[in-house]
């Protein structure tokens, strides 16, 4: 394959990948690294480092949508990304010493892990849950534009959800993806925040914790400009058209569509590490 | 820092999403630009990326991008919308020390700085 047709083809993968994960906010990145090693035969080091950087473009493109449309709570954000980006160190720094076989086996266990729970059943959107006193302490609670009118919330479970988040920027530091799937379970189950506020504040958190390892990434030789250009540009595309369309989709089937791709690529990328193949 | 009562939370909300559609706006420009050059020039070479050698030192710091850049390298280019891209976040978190310091929220400008510390130190300290 040429260099221009390897672009090309990966460019127009990406794009789909930051649509979907945009979309279902699970974020593009946890189907990037499979695809670029499973069907581009790329090394997972360089998909990993090509992941990371258009994870970054993925969640700064998209969070600029959504803090002007009010969905995001920059205040939950910015206290979480405490713990996402210590979280991302120790990644990183982890990415280092593992081998390649290993870091495809965490992957596929955190791809099923993503399918996994987002399969289960979102909390209901009429949830009311009594105001909790750390979080009111930290001014958590939030509000946010709905169908009807601007709804308010309350913020539940503070150190569960925290806790959540250090490992959610572990993976993303040492994978390369964004955990959205895991801020969105943090966010959503743990501190009963609404779904859609929920996955947009992970979206944008998913920019700072991507920041934080990808200067590790650069500086170790990770990040091939040659890979991660039609990756990035692809992916944004993809994401700034998701963004655009989230407010007026029913992401349910979607999200089902999106999770039997995502335990076929993790049962691959589970019998690669196993066999030594990545 | 003085108390500005006509800074809201909606007015940081605005600043910190102009600044980051214009930081991921920029860096894809740059990157376009150093795509078309390297395109031009190597797009009838083969590819492969099976084996992983690491990037030359040049494409690994910011001094080395710069130079790469100036010699107007199509990698090298690529690579600074890259570096670009990654100081976006850090830039955003930045504008909020700023933001929460201006709405008298101490509480969140000292959890602003410790998420900036720990930035600033992951870009610097590796």
């Amino acid at each position: 394959m040429t260099v221009l047709t390897f672009s090309l083809l990966v460019c127009a993968s990406s794009l789909i990948a930051g649509l979907v994960g945009a979309l279902t906010g699970l974020g593009g990145g946890v189907v990037l690294v499979p695809l670029l090693t499973l069907f581009f035969k790329v090394d997972i080091r360089y998909a990993i480092g090509a992941s990371l950087v258009s994870v970054i473009a993925t969640s700064s493109g998209a969070a600029a949508a959504y803090v002007k449309e009010g969905f995001s709570n920059i205040r939950i954000g910015m206290f979480l990304e405490i713990a996402t980006t210590l979280g991302a160190l120790l990644g990183a720094n982890l990415a280092a010493r593992a081998s390649t076989h290993a870091i495809a086996i965490i992957f596929g266990v955190a791809l099923l892990f993503s399918a996994y729970f987002s399969r289960r059943p979102r909390s209901q959107a009429e949830r009311e849950v009594p105001r909790d006193r750390l979080a009111t302490r930290l001014r958590l609670n939030g509000s946010f534009p709905d169908v009807d009118g601007v709804r308010s919330y309350n913020v539940q479970n503070v150190p569960a959800g925290w806790s959540l988040m250090f490992v959610a920027g572990a993976l993303s530091g040492l994978l390369g993806i964004g955990s959205g799937a895991m801020k969105v379970l943090a966010m959503d189950q743990a501190m009963k925040i609404p779904f859609k506020a929920s996955t947009t504040t992970s979206n944008f958190m998913i920019g700072v914790t991507a920041a934080a390892s990808a200067g590790v990434y650069l500086s170790r030789g990770y990040v091939d400009p040659g890979l991660a250009m039609p990756v990035m540009l692809g992916v944004l595309a993809g994401s700034l058209l998701g963004a655009r369309i989230l407010v007026r989709l029913h992401t349910k089937w979607l999200r089902l569509g999106f999770s039997v791709v995502i335990v076929l690529l993790a049962l691959e990328m589970l019998y690669n590490g196993f066999s030594g193949r990545i | 820092m003085r108390l500005e009562p006509n800074w809201t939370d909606e007015k940081i909300e605005n600043a910190v999403a102009n600044l980051l559609r214009a930081g991921v706006l920029l860096a894809a420009l740059i990157v376009l630009i150093g795509a078309c050059l390297y395109l031009v020039r190597h797009g009838h070479s083969p590819v492969d990326y099976r084996v992983f050698r690491g990037e030359p030192a040049d494409l690994r710091g910011v001094r080395g991008i710069i130079h790469d850049t100036m010699s107007l390298r199509g990698r090298g280019i690529i690579q600074l919308g890259l570096l670009l891209l990654i100081a976006t976040p850090v830039a955003r978190v930045a504008l909020s020390v700023f933001g929460f310091a201006k709405e008298g929220d101490r509480m969140y400008v000292v959890f602003t700085v410790i998420v900036f510390s720990i930035l600033v130190y992951s870009l610097l300290g590796s």
